[in-house]
């Protein structure tokens, strides 16, 4: 995993090394984006159901730059990210649903809870590396679900039968239906958090994370307090993952023990690695990855079942692996890094 | 001249009056997905995952609505029935019925499938009143016209099914010593508390409960714990999977219990067969379906009539696999209902027919099983039978054992 993670392969799609301006294109499709439920809802050409896919999309990019945080800048590993976001969206489900708290207020909330989940987490896990963390955190993953389905906890969880909310109108009469409204709010928090995320990382402390990845001796003897900063890593990695499952909760509607199994984890590890694991564009392609691969490969799977007679029944995950084989093989950085090095031999050519 | 004239405006007003009146009475209504030409009918089912033997019942309302279709469709309606895979996970299945009911436009959704998945979509389907109709679960809620008019169950609720075994163990065991295993889920705790309550006082009666997760991979080490317990009597809650791997390692450890096996897991070739036919031998359970694999039924004309849909729509299907009589009753149900509807096809006309069932002679029923719902009764099919696995197939004993008209 730290080969994977050299900071060699990380990538800059975006960004010029030294020059902290913004590409323009980013700013147009934020707009975009923004004015899509203005322009394409009020159409119709958005469906409300589209509008919850692409809310959902977000939701992931967001947890899974959780992961990237944590596994691509600071070279440690977790299969657990589906427990902190099993965390957040518990939290935000139980506070709407038996305190009665607005959404918006849910969010700082399940913010803090993770951040401390995964700081307690961190501290003792910090003394393991490699294989003993990844286990460590893929007891984490099997351990939620179980623990939500705990029987005195019943009370607040609902045990398996799980909580269902239900979303808030737009405030202010706004001419908006609730996925167009949630659209807009898990957008805006997006930005927020991925803005943060970039100026963690070109900040003093995103080049100790950096250090602590590559040469983790080499941070230790200038004097950068690894266990202090891999353990913070934890909670802030932890955080976003949990901000992501407490939107995800607010716009799904629905949360119970089954919908964050492990499988969640694994999920959210490979939309990173898909993506590009030590990108920040590359977490937007992961969570892009993470909630269409699945239908894709179902659809894929109808269409060359219909079209082609195999001797053996087509299973959408074989689809889905072999996907997955090739992304691997020919962009071992991630999409994003995909993106990158095309990029990079385009520019060859023209200089 | 005058009368004349006057008794043309009188022929021709009335004439007119007429000619009004009957546009309201021939007046089609509609709700989205339903047209004068079409039927717009959603269902998600698992076709992937640990619950897979169930899509078959999936393919085989596909396969009843295509040959409804070859035949006209009903009162001349074609039936366009779009069915998603949800893998029997609630959060996927929540997101197909949303596509269905947002995107697809459907009229009604129809026998989606499974407990968890029909839980976490209960309250989204009252909420926006569209029909969550003859789900494919046993579940004691569904039957609660009260508090959620848009959904209802078809089969015999699980609560009654556990009861009717607790009852026949306590009437034909002596010193019996139950031992459970169990789906950690809704629909295991509704067998589980319907069997408690059934068995009373003598609750402590049951020895040894073991559960089990629905990804989890075999139940073997929960059968070995429930042989060491002791017990003599073994209550059988599980989906088929796990139903076939329970039977086949209860034989392998030479634990020969009074089984009771439930409802949802009887089907001979998904079942029965992968466990090994002598492992199967004088398992009980409750049935309300004719059994396929059953000849004292070769003659009756409902079956004669399903081996030959069989045999034109599913050739490549097993026929010996319950699912595929399961999905052929229920499909001629919702046919009846839409039936019914004519050409008043609001979602409120299709509850509204739905809940006005009277001794509906549903193919593929046991003989003195009808189909009842009323205004109160969300539970359209309240009887049962016992039936004893011989040989290679299901025999049914006893009487009919009917709950209707139970409070519930």
């Amino acid at each position: 995993m730290t080969a994977a993670t050299n900071s060699a392969r990380e990538t800059t799609v975006f960004k010029r090394p030294g020059v902290v301006n913004q590409s323009w294109w980013i700013w147009i499709g934020l707009a975009g984006l923004a004015l899509l439920p203005l322009v394409g809802g009020k159409t119709g050409l958005v469906s409300n159901f589209a509008f919850l896919q692409l809310s959902l999309m977000i939701v992931y990019a967001i947890a899974v730059l959780g992961l990237n945080l944590l596994t691509g800048f600071n070279g440690q590993i977790s299969l657990g990210h589906g427990a902190f976001f099993a965390v957040g969206a518990y939290t935000a489900a139980i506070l709407i649903d038996q305190a009665d708290w607005p959404f918006w207020a849910t969010l700082p909330m399940a913010a803090l809870a993770c951040f401390i989940a995964g700081y307690l987490f961190g501290l003792p896990a910090l003394r393991l590396e490699g294989h003993y963390l990844a286990l460590a955190t893929f007891a984490l993953a099997v351990a939620v679900p179980q623990i939500l389905k705990y029987r005195h906890l019943e009370p607040f969880t609902k045990g398996v039968q799980g909580i269902n909310i239900f979303k808030a109108d737009p405030p202010f009469g706004l001419p908006l239906s609730s996925d167009q409204w949630m659209f807009l709010v898990v957008l805006a928090v997006a930005i927020v958090l991925f803005w943060a995320a970039r100026n963690l990382l070109d900040s003093r402390i995103g080049r100790a994370l950096r250090a602590i990845r590559d040469q983790p001796l080499a941070a230790d003897t200038m004097g950068i307090n690894s266990s202090h900063y891999k353990a913070v890593t934890f909670g802030i990695s932890a955080l976003y993952t949990g901000v992501a499952g407490a939107l995800h909760a607010i716009i799904f509607e629905f949360v119970s023990p089954d919908s964050f199994r492990f499988e969640l984890s694994i999920a959210i590890l490979v939309g990173a690695v898909v993506g590009g694991i030590a990108s920040l564009p590359g977490a937007v392609i992961g969570g892009v990855f993470v909630q269409a691969i699945e239908k894709y490969a179902d659809a894929l799977t109808k269409k060359i079942s219909a079209t082609v007679h195999l001797p053996l029944e087509l299973q959408p995950w074989t689809i889905y692996g072999i996907a997955l084989i090739i992304l691997i093989y020919t962009m071992p950085t991630g999409v994003a890094g995909g993106i990158s090095s095309l990029r990079k031999r385009l520019t060859r050519y023209r200089g | 001249m005058m009368q004349t004239s006057r008794r043309l405006l009188l022929a021709s007003t009335i004439g007119l009056a007429f000619c009004m009146a009957s546009p309201a009475t021939a007046q089609k209504t509609y709700d989205e997905g339903a047209s004068d030409t079409e039927i717009k009918i959603g269902n998600t089912n698992p076709y992937s995952g640990n619950a897979s033997a169930y899509g078959q019942i999936g393919r085989t309302i596909e396969a009843y609505f295509k040959m409804l279709n070859d035949n006209g469709g009903i009162n001349g309606r074609k039936i366009t029935f779009i069915t998603y895979d949800d893998g029997y996970t609630p959060p996927k299945a929540v997101e197909m019925v949303r596509k269905l009911v947002e995107d697809d436009k459907v009229l009604l959704v129809f026998q989606t499938l499974g407990t968890p998945s029909n839980s976490a979509i209960h309250k989204y389907m009252n909420q926006k009143k569209v029909p969550q109709l003859f789900v494919a679960t046993g579940a004691s809620k569904w039957g609660n016209p009260k508090e959620f008019p848009w959904t209802m169950g078809w089969q015999p609720d699980y609560a009654t099914e556990g009861g009717i075994y607790a009852k026949h163990i306590l009437a034909t065991v002596k010193e019996a010593k139950i031992g459970v295993l169990m789906q950690n889920d809704d629909y295991g705790k509704d067998y589980f508390n319907g069997f408690k309550a059934g068995l009373g006082k003598d609750a402590d009666k049951i020895v040894q409960v073991a559960t089990y997760e629905v990804a989890d991979p075999t139940v073997d080490s929960q059968m070995i714990q429930l042989k060491n317990s002791g017990a003599n009597v073994f209550f059988n809650i599980t989906t088929p999977k796990f139903a076939a791997q329970a039977i086949k390692k209860a034989a392998e450890i030479g634990w020969k219990p009074v089984h009771y096996l439930n409802n949802v897991s009887i089907s001979v070739g998904s079942v029965m067969k992968p466990a090994g036919l002598d492992a199967s031998q004088g398992i009980i359970t409750a049935q309300y379906l004719k059994d396929a694999t059953d000849l004292q039924w070769k003659t009756s004309p409902d079956m004669i009539e399903w081996n030959k849909f069989m045999d034109k729509y599913m050739p490549q299907a097993d026929k010996s696999s319950s699912y595929h009589s399961y999905g052929y009753a229920v499909s001629a149900t919702m046919a009846q209902v839409l039936k019914q509807c004519g050409d008043n096809l609001t979602r409120e006309n299709v509850m509204k027919q739905a809940a006005s069932l009277k001794g509906f002679e549903n193919p593929m029923l046991l003989t003195g099983i009808k189909v009842n719902t009323s205004a109160t009764d969300f539970y359209p099919i309240q009887a049962v039978q016992l039936s004893r696995f011989e040989g290679e197939s299901w025999k049914i004993f006893g009487d009919v054992l009917s709950n209707e008209g139970a409070s519930q």
